[in-house]
């Protein structure tokens, strides 16, 4: 049993599964602050009514994501102690920062927006929940800075063994991680403003409480048509920057084998890592990979087999995650300039209200395969081009990783399974009249 | 004084506060299942820390992180020779958090009856657990110059680290039973107070073995012998658990909340000052000693947290005891809902 490989599975369950349930808190919760700003700029009991039904699923949501980032914010010494003395200079400063400043907002002021509505203003309660998007968002900022650095290390020097800070601002400022926060954060609200769409889209195929489901798919509509067009612009700004900073990575996201100029993009391919080639390759546009990486028909685009044998990542996981990705992103951008221009036509079209429906899990995957991609094509790096993935575990037996890692499946997978069902069954359930409804 | 000082002091203050806040929150998790006889009660229970009790548990992350910002190789050997303890500590924390929320949802009996096991154990484990982590730090764990731990779990289990667990539980029962006495009215107020003086009359016991026992299993009295001033914390410590019956026997249960909480700072820091300046002593040989000289971050990283911790950790506490004191006064049945 090995460590290394356990400690990586286990830690890929764990951010997969935190990350199930992080974009919805931090796209949700933004609508949600404007729905309950509606409410207090118009007054109209919908919003209200809005903000409650809406705050119901966004809670239970939450609730999973808090409890599983916990284990996430110690897996760094529990599991890769090898790497947080190395670079704990750095990046636990990060994650010091992301609990004091962003962490201790969000979680005191939710207490504070759950029990207080009877306590506070409308106005003020409007306020509480804004604290708690902003403070959601801005632990992202954090965190994702902090995988920034894992990506592309900047602002640092080695100095007694280990990476110490130089720079403080170079690595707040690093350029990788402020893409990584442009990307993700649109992603986030796009995975909200469908989740939005596609249970109001059950209830209007339903027929049921239209209007108020009329209105709450429109303000998603707004926010996903905005934030697929953004997640889609800084993706591909994100793409020039890995091609110039990450080289293996593009080759691999690209499954582009040999180094050659005007390199043309694949759409599909069946790429053979053992052969170094592609078995199969469907649909190759002639000089567009250069373009989009260099944004120049004529560059040179680095290929796998270009470089040394241990520095390359699994290419054909990361290219299925990156063509996974870029696809339902266009997909989300065309769903959404349709129903942009749809949308006083809502009820006449069920077909693309059932699409809406079967589109809530889409999103999802998208933000996952992100992810894979970004993290799957780093590798064998832990710090890109500085430490190792295989020498940063800790030297704790395998067994204990074994159990831990089937603690975590198990844990997970119950919390998870209840947690969906939960919001399924209040989602189906619809919004109470605030008539009869005494609760928040 | 040297930055790494101010981090040893600062890195003890945030587990100070950490123990003293979700302490009680830990105390009412598990008094749970003893005081909370009735549906009502138990709303009341939960609905009493419901406010807080995610704020709260922000002070262990910022311990944690805290630990890893300023002194990477003690987060780094701690955590990984503690793996085990850490993660039951984390599942059962992962209980409570989701138990709160999803208990409610459904009406049905037996879907509570789940969640309020969840409850106890969620609050119970980590109680135990940190107070046995504790014990053995202040004891020493035996991990060697590399950082590998030479041990096995039930290692953990030896007298003083299994006292220090039965001390923390106690105390922090303390200090949820005076929470609960100072939140609730009727039968459940009288009930928590009668157990508050149960348990008080356990823990005095438990404490003074523990003030005797650490005479043997540790080196912290080093530090008071060669500095006899610091006995102070010693004293308040001695002190307030003193007064918490004084002040239960005439029903102020803010003030003995208050001298509870005294009493987990002042124990917290009867160890800090005990250990100083070593963070995470080797039981192996005093060498391989982690100390807050020999493995700190850069004077730069220091530096900086410094001013980020100067920065926010007041403004949170302000915010926090805004948050006090907005939902001050007994629990009201008509906010019972969550
Ligand atoms: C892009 C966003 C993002 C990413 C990549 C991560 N998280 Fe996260 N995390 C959040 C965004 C977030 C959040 C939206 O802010 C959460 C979700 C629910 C919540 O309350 O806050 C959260 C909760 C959350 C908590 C609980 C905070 C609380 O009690 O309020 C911790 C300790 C962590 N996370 C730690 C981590 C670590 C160590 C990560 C890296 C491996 C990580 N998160 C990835
Ligand atoms: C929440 C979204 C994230 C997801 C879904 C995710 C996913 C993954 C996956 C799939 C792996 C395994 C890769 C492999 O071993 O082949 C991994 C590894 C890792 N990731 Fe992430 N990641 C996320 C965010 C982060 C962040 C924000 C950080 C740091 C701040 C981070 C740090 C790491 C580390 C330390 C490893 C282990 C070493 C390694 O295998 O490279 N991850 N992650
Ligand atoms: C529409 C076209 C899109 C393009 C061109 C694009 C491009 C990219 C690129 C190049 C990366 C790699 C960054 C790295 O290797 O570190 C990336 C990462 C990622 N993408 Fe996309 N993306 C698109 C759409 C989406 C959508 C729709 C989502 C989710 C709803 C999404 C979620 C993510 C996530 C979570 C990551 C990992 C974090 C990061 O590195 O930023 N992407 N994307």
């Amino acid at each position: 049993m090995d460590p290394v490989f356990l400690s990586r599975l286990q830690f890929a369950v764990a951010t997969m599964f935190h990350f199930l349930f992080v974009p919805l808190t931090l796209g949700l919760s933004i609508i949600i602050a404007w729905m309950e700003t509606q409410y207090v700029r118009t007054g109209d009991k919908i919003y209200l009514q809005m903000t409650k039904f809406w705050g119901k699923l966004f809670l239970i949501n939450f609730a999973v994501g808090v409890v599983t980032g916990i284990t996430l914010e110690f897996q760094f010494g529990t599991n890769w102690s090898r790497y947080s003395e190395y670079v704990g200079d750095v990046f636990g400063s990060l994650l010091a920062i992301e609990a004091s400043v962003a962490f201790f907002l969000e979680s005191t002021f939710i207490g504070i927006w759950i029990f207080g509505w009877k306590k506070l203003s409308a106005k003020a309660h409007a306020v509480v929940m804004w604290l708690v998007a902003i403070a959601g968002n801005l632990s992202a900022v954090w965190i994702l800075t902090a995988n920034g650095f894992m990506q592309h290390p900047v602002g640092y020097t080695i100095r007694n063994g280990r990476a110490e800070m130089t720079d403080f601002f170079e690595v707040l400022f690093n350029k990788f991680s402020i893409l990584e926060i442009l990307h993700v954060i649109p992603s986030a609200c796009l995975l909200g403003a469908f989740f939005v769409m596609g249970i109001s889209a059950w209830h209007l195929l339903k027929k049921q409480h239209v209007e108020f489901f009329k209105k709450s798919f429109r303000i998603a509509l707004v926010f996903g048509l905005v934030s697929s067009l953004v997640a889609g612009f800084t993706g591909d700004l994100h793409g020039t920057h890995v091609a110039e900073v990450q080289p293996a990575k593009l080759a691999a996201m690209e499954a582009h084998w040999e180094t050659q100029t005007s390199a043309p993009l694949v759409m599909f391919a069946i790429p053979d890592e053992k052969a170094g080639k592609n078995l199969i390759e469907i649909g190759s546009i002639p000089g567009l990979l250069s373009f989009l990486g260099y944004h120049d028909f004529g560059a040179t685009v680095r290929g796998i087999n270009d470089f040394p044998a241990n520095e390359r990542p699994p290419v054909a996981i990361t290219f299925a995650a990156f063509r996974t990705m870029v696809g339902l992103g266009t997909l989300f951008i065309i769903l959404m300039v349709y129903g942009w221009f749809r949308r006083d036509k809502l009820m006449e079209s069920p077909t693309f209200l059932k699409i809406m429906l079967f589109s809530i899990p889409l999103p999802y995957i998208a933000i996952e395969m992100g992810w894979v991609l970004a993290e799957v094509g780093r590798q064998p790096w832990i710090v890109y081009g500085l430490m190792r993935t295989s020498d940063a575990a800790s030297p704790v037996a395998g067994y204990q990783v074994m159990i831990s890692l089937i603690a975590f499946i198990v844990i997970y997978g119950l919390l998870g399974g209840v947690g969906y069902y939960l919001i399924a069954k209040h989602a189906i359930k619809g919004p109470v009249s605030l008539l009869a409804d005494s609760k928040h | 004084m040297e930055l790494q000082t101010i981090w040893f002091f600062l890195w003890g203050l945030l587990w100070a506060i950490f123990f003293m806040t979700d302490g009680f929150d830990f105390g009412v998790g598990t008094l749970y299942p003893f005081l909370g006889k009735s549906e009502e009660d138990k709303r009341a229970m939960i609905n009493s820390i419901g406010p807080f009790w995610d704020g709260n548990e922000v002070w262990l992350i910022t311990a944690g992180g805290v630990t890893f910002a300023a002194f990477p190789k003690v987060y780094a050997v701690m955590f990984s020779s503690l793996y085990t303890p850490l993660l039951l500590i984390l599942f059962a924390l992962i209980l409570r958090g989701v138990a709160f929320e999803f208990r409610g949802q459904i009406e049905d009996a037996g879907w509570k009856k789940v969640w309020d096991l969840c409850i106890f154990i969620g609050s119970f484990i980590p109680a135990l657990l940190f107070g046995v982590a504790f014990a053995n730090i202040f004891r020493g764990i035996p991990f060697d110059g590399q950082g590998i731990y030479h041990g096995n779990i039930l290692m953990l289990l030896n007298p003083y680290g299994v006292l220090g667990g039965v001390l923390f539980l106690l105390l922090f029962m303390l200090h949820g039973a005076n929470w609960l006495a100072m939140k609730t009215e009727g039968d459940l107020n009288e009930r928590a107070s009668a157990i508050a003086q149960k348990i008080w009359l356990f823990l005095v016991p438990v404490a003074v073995l523990f003030l005797i026992a650490s005479a043997f299993a540790t080196n912290l009295y080093n530090n008071y012998i060669s500095n006899p001033a610091y006995i102070i914390v010693i004293l308040i410590s001695v002190l307030s658990l003193l007064t918490i019956k004084v002040y239960l026997g005439k029903k102020a249960y803010f003030s003995a909340w208050c001298a509870s909480a005294i009493t987990i700072v002042s124990c917290t820091f009867f160890g800090i000052i005990g250990l100083f300046p070593v963070l995470f002593p080797s039981l192996l040989d005093a060498q391989y000693n982690l100390t807050a000289f020999n493995n700190s971050s850069s004077p730069m990283t220091l530096a900086i947290m410094l001013g980020v911790v100067v920065v926010f950790i007041p403004i949170v506490i302000v915010y926090q005891m805004w948050t006090y004191n907005l939902f001050k006064g007994k629990v009201s049945k008509e906010e019972m809902e969550y």
